[in-house]
């Protein structure tokens, strides 16, 4: 070890040398943001998961079932070409949430409390971990994408940009949503449980993997409020087309409003997942 | 730094009850404590990651539950437990705690260099810390603890699990650091050498002070010295101190010890005394050692215990819940 040469480690004296609390703030989200993405470069079986669990159901299931559902009970397009969407909203479903979970892993090796001994606020870390944990999901749907012209879906340029804007709507609420699950979690084993409890009806009950039409009651029920369907239904829908579009008493659901819904779940959930990180204990 | 009557309870247990102390600035202020004394505890509450239940706390004039902010901006903390992310390089945890704390990007490589240097990682700055060995990790927190030069720095056990070289440079570091920059330093330790470095200690067991003062004055309360005489025989030796001092003595391998309140007058007295020929007379002053002893009943370094043990016993892993 070389000698000391403290002088030099202490340059700039004491706080008063510091940028102020708005741009520290603005700086720990692109912080926060840049370490989920390092972290997700970093998980190779995590990219590798995220990648082939949606394409399995894509190829295996969608082979495998679309004999029986046919083309009819599918609005009209091959069951294939209707569970595309649905599977990019499922890797964007289960890596948005994966993202937030990591927040249980944090605290279970400690480096929550390096985050929450900072002078930062818990707004800038709780936004930093949502966009970062939106653009990793994100950046998987998009991946997906290449699949299309093999289930013989046909994209514009438009649709992709159009697809890229609803991904992000849907990855913002799911984010918030398990962060706020997160912040409430004490330990990695429960993730296994809100897995299986909450997040499969969510993907289930969403039209992700069937259509949603000719549900038995309670489960139409289900499905509608359930807020993984509106974030779905439009990316299917720009895809595919309005046929076998979400409807309410019968009138077809515009996607400004579901839109909306979505970008309105994901806010208060972000509200209460900040409110969480405010009790430290 | 102000303390007073402290109280955290988890549920019917009692980790901190009722404790007041004051540190000054600049001081190096030493808490030691068997396991389990509340140590961490105490720092967890001053550092706002733990709501107290009762009494009050100011941290750098600020007080912990009304004003959590502007303690955390005045704070450092060196974590008992590891606090790393181990998918990140060490010079990427390093950039994300000086986010944190707002030091700019131009001043980092000029901070980083040198303390880098000092624990020896300069050359596995860009490894994962994955990779590092326990010691290398243990030295990467403090480096990190550190780098933005808090007033008031929280070194919770900081150097367990090291080797002595590296605890030396440590400790190099941080005198500089003190000179210069009158940082206030609250240590939590095992090590009777770091202990004794200390301004003042409070020695805390079962979530109470048991003794606050100077080392030298915490060692002349223990009242005895201990003197250690080796003579040709040490039974009949023993009984002659017994018989002409009235003092108890201890046989040990090393010869007759006895527990007198002042060695150095004691010494002669013995000569006069003795009856077989001596070939060995030590007198020692008492040590923190004893002190802990005569306060907490167990020795310092048997309090000590592994660092794989503490990882769970980091009090937030149990702790961290939003109601
Ligand atoms: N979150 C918690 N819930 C319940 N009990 C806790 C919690 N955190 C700490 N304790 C208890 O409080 C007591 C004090 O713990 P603390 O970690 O402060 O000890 P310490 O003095 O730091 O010990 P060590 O030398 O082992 O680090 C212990 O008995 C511990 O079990
Ligand atoms: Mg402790």
């Amino acid at each position: 070890m070389a000698t000391l040469d403290v002088a030099a480690g202490r340059l700039g004296g004491g706080a008063g040398a510091r940028s102020g609390a708005l741009s520290r703030n603005a700086r720990t989200v692109a912080m926060v943001w840049e370490r989920e993405l390092i972290r997700f470069r970093r998980s190779q079986a995590r990219i590798i998961t995220g990648l082939a669990q949606p394409l399995l159901f894509l190829v295996v299931l969608g082979a495998g079932l679309s004999k029986f559902i046919g083309s009819r009970g599918a609005a009209g397009v091959s069951y294939q070409q209707y569970l595309l969407p649905g599977v990019i909203a499922m890797s964007v479903l289960f890596s948005s949430l994966f993202s937030a979970i990591s927040i249980v892993w944090d605290r279970e090796f400690g480096f929550l409390r390096e985050m929450l001994v900072a002078p930062v606020s818990r707004t800038a870390l709780v936004l930093g971990k949502a966009v970062g944990g939106g653009t990793v999901s994100i950046l998987q749907g998009i991946v997906l994408l290449v699949a299309a012209p093999f289930v013989g879906v046909h994209l514009t340029f438009l649709n992709v940009a159009e697809m890229i804007g609803l991904l992000m709507a849907l990855a913002f609420g799911l984010v918030s949503f398990g962060i706020v699950v997160a912040s409430r979690i004490q330990r990695i084993e429960s993730f296994q449980v809100v897995m299986s409890l909450v997040v499969n009806p969510m993907l289930f009950l969403s039209g992700a993997i069937f259509p949603l039409q000719r549900l038995p009651g309670w489960l139409g029920v289900a499905v509608k409020v359930n807020p993984a369907t509106y974030g779905v239904d439009p990316i299917r829908r720009v895809i595919l087309g309005d046929k076998g579009a979400l409807t309410i008493g019968g009138g077809i659901v515009p996607i400004w409003a579901e839109v909306l819904i979505v970008l309105a779940m994901g806010t208060a959930m972000l509200a209460l997942a900040v409110r969480s990180f405010r009790r430290t204990e | 730094m102000e303390v007073e009557h402290l109280v955290k309870r988890f549920g019917p247990f009692t980790a901190v009850n009722d404790i007041s102390f004051t540190v000054e600035p600049g001081e190096l202020f030493g808490f030691l404590g068997p396991n389990g004394a509340g140590k961490t505890t105490t720092i967890s509450i001053l550092c706002t990651l733990l709501t107290l239940t009762g009494g009050r706390a100011t941290v750098a004039g600020h007080d912990v539950s009304a004003e959590p902010d502007a303690v955390r901006a005045s704070i450092g903390l060196v974590f008992q437990e590891l606090t790393l992310d181990d998918l990140l390089t060490g010079e990427e945890n390093l950039r994300f705690h000086a986010t944190l704390y707002g030091i700019p990007r131009s001043e980092l490589a000029e901070r980083m260099g040198p303390l880098l240097e000092m624990v020896g990682l300069t050359e596995r700055a860009h490894d994962r810390v994955q990779v590092y060995s326990g010691g290398m990790k243990r030295r990467l927190e403090i480096a990190r603890g550190l780098l933005h030069s808090p007033r008031v720095l929280f070194l919770d056990e900081p150097t367990i699990g090291l080797d002595p070289q590296t605890r030396t440079h440590i400790w190099e570091y941080v005198d500089t650091l003190r000179g210069e920059e009158d940082t206030t330093m609250f240590l939590t330790t095992h090590y009777m050498d770091e202990a004794e470095r200390c301004e003042r200690i409070a020695i805390i067991d079962h979530g109470q002070i048991v003794a606050i003062d100077t080392p030298s004055a915490l060692k002349a309360s223990v009242g005895a010295d201990t003197v250690t005489v080796a003579t040709a025989d040490d039974a009949l030796a023993r009984k002659q101190i017994a018989q002409g001092l009235g003092a108890e003595g201890e046989l040990t391998g090393e010869g007759v010890r006895l527990r007198v309140p002042n060695g150095e007058a004691f010494v002669p007295r013995l000569f006069d005394h003795l009856a077989v020929g001596v070939t060995n007379v030590n007198v020692r002053r008492p040590t923190l050692d004893d002190v802990f002893m005569k306060y907490t009943g167990r020795d310092l370094r048997d309090a000590d215990s592994g660092m794989g043990e503490r990882m769970r016993m980091n009090p937030m892993v149990r702790s961290f819940r939003a109601r």
